[in-house]
């Protein structure tokens, strides 16, 4: 189990829907019927307008990498066999950003406003962890 | 004018040892602090009535600063520890002003220490700092708090053609600075090149880009403007002060090339009345070189974008326009964690005092202190002065 001890998300009442979906191979973030924004992570009101009117949506799964970094020194033990690896934020097409990693990628090549799109990492049963890889044009 | 300006001064500062102190615990580190600060003050333990601490990861409290009053055997009418690191560490001074201010206590001590380097192994170490990310949507990425930084750090290379060189020529000023301090923790000079060199640690971030880990414990004595006449030292008033919150996490965070240092600054000059051409020096939270680049820009010290060519100019060097990190920061002077602010706190009073010795700033009569907490998330900016008028 290459990922057993690494931190694994515990999934929360707020967040169910989201880690359902990521197993399910959909990047589910949340849009406000009221403004028509869209957020991530996921809260229990808009971020924007605080309408209370908020719904699931699937993501494209496409965006840009804003910022990267190549992680040299892992954070523990669990991390050490992926080392390098690259940490990037995502600006998603529909405007959110979240963190990732970037996989499939040559790390020593790395460039901000790389076009990027989501793939799922199976961690446990319950458990697949949204990461990113370049589109290649 | 606002209500508060000069009406609180430091009256008393000090540091603990500081680098590797095995022999004394968390616990001890900030007691003595506490001590040393009294004495700096010329007051005793039982003039204090308000004690405000921060925790400790290595001896932790559920009620950090109650269990330092009871270990002190003080009884303040204002206590509490605050969940500090970095900006909130400075974010109390005006807390504790306030208080002062309204009559709840007269002399407040602040002290925070922490055994990061001795009290806790380097994986706790690491462990403990890296878990200021988002349990969900962050941490499980494996990231460390150099991958944090080194993110704002790649945005701005990205967005303003900043360099590795440049964020280099922080880390050796700072050493140059605690090359003049005895206390400090690492005091050999460095090159550019010896930071490009050092080991990649989260790219850009290469090891000397990134700060210490540390033992060590600082405190300050609070008190009004006019009880501060009775003190033996010339006392160092807070002009202004200002905070600003983006975001706590670095993935929310609305720009990664401009911080809430912004609104941090802007209201401390305007209480303060002064702007960034009245500082003589400033001390700027420098847990990893981009963090000083960044603020620098922020706090108006030179136009967004400049922060490269201002630090190669040789600006931030003592003899400079603007001497930064004049004990060598926590990147060479100390970084025992949360209580690390606090030393860019005592030395700007020994500064302001004159008694910074081979590294005193000629003529220092007002400074900037910023410090950022979080991962350039929340900021405080204080202007401290030796005149109050």
């Amino acid at each position: 189990m290459a990922h057993a001890d690494k931190n694994l998300p515990r999934s929360t009442p707020e967040t169910k829907v989201f880690w359902e979906g990521c197993r399910e191979g959909e990047l589910r973030i949340q849009r406000c019927a009221d403004c028509g924004e869209h957020q991530f992570y996921p809260r229990i009101i808009c971020s924007h307008c605080t309408s209370d009117q908020i719904e699931w949506v699937v993501s494209q799964g496409q965006g840009e990498l804003i910022s990267y970094t190549v992680v040299r020194r892992a954070v523990s033990d669990a991390y050490a066999a992926e080392v390098p690896y690259v940490i990037g934020i995502i600006q998603l097409a529909e405007g959110p950003t979240m963190m990732s990693s970037l996989v499939d990628c040559d790390c020593e090549n790395v460039t901000v406003g790389t076009k990027v799109e989501v793939v799922f990492e199976n961690w446990t049963e319950e458990i697949s962890v949204p990461k990113f890889r370049p589109v290649n044009p | 004018m606002h209500p508060m300006r000069g009406k609180v001064a430091i009256v008393g500062a000090a540091d603990t040892e500081v680098g590797i102190v095995p022999d004394l615990s968390a616990t001890q580190l900030c007691i003595d602090a506490a001590l040393r600060a009294l004495k700096d003050a010329g007051t005793s333990k039982d003039q204090v009535d308000g004690l405000i601490t921060c925790n400790s990861m290595a001896e932790p409290y559920m009620y950090h600063a109650e269990a330092m009053a009871e270990y002190l055997q003080i009884f303040p009418s204002y206590c509490m520890s605050v969940g500090a690191g970095g900006g909130t560490t400075f974010s109390i001074l005006h807390h504790a002003a306030s208080a002062i201010a309204t009559g709840v206590c007269d002399t407040v001590l602040i002290s925070m220490a922490d055994s990061m380097r001795s009290g806790l192994t380097r994986d706790q170490a690491m462990a403990m700092q890296s878990s200021t990310g988002h349990t969900q949507f962050e941490i499980p990425y494996g990231p460390t708090v150099p991958a944090f930084y080194a993110l704002i750090a790649q945005a701005h290379m990205a967005r303003y053609g900043t360099t590795a060189e440049q964020f280099a020529a922080i880390a050796v000023s700072t050493r140059t600075h605690a090359s003049l301090n005895p206390t400090a923790q690492k005091r050999d000079l460095i090159t550019v090149e010896d930071v490009v060199n050092s080991r990649l640690i989260a790219d850009p971030l290469h090891l000397l880009d990134c700060s210490l880990v540390s033992d060590g414990g600082s405190a300050v004595i609070l008190t009004s403007a006019e009880r501060a006449a009775d003190f033996p030292h010339s006392p160092v008033y807070l002009l202004g002060f200002g905070e600003g919150h983006g975001h706590e996490h670095i993935s929310q965070a609305q720009s990664l090339t401009t911080s809430t240092a912004v609104e941090a600054g802007q209201r401390a000059y305007e209480m303060a009345g002064l702007g960034p051409k009245d500082m003589d020096f400033a001390q700027l939270y420098d847990c990893f070189t981009p963090t000083v680049l960044v603020e620098l820009e922020d706090l108006g010290f030179c136009e967004k974008g400049e922060g490269g060519p201002y630090v190669e100019s040789g600006a931030i060097e003592l003899g400079g326009a603007l001497p930064v990190n004049t004990h060598g920061g926590l990147l060479s002077h100390c970084h025992p964690g949360n209580p690390g602010s606090m030393f860019a706190l005592t030395e700007t009073v020994t500064q302001l005092r004159h008694q910074a010795g081979e590294r005193q700033v000629k003529n220092a009569e007002v400074a900037l202190v910023h410090a950022q907490g979080g991962i350039m998330s929340s900021h405080t900016t204080l202007i401290l002065s030796t005149e109050n008028s």
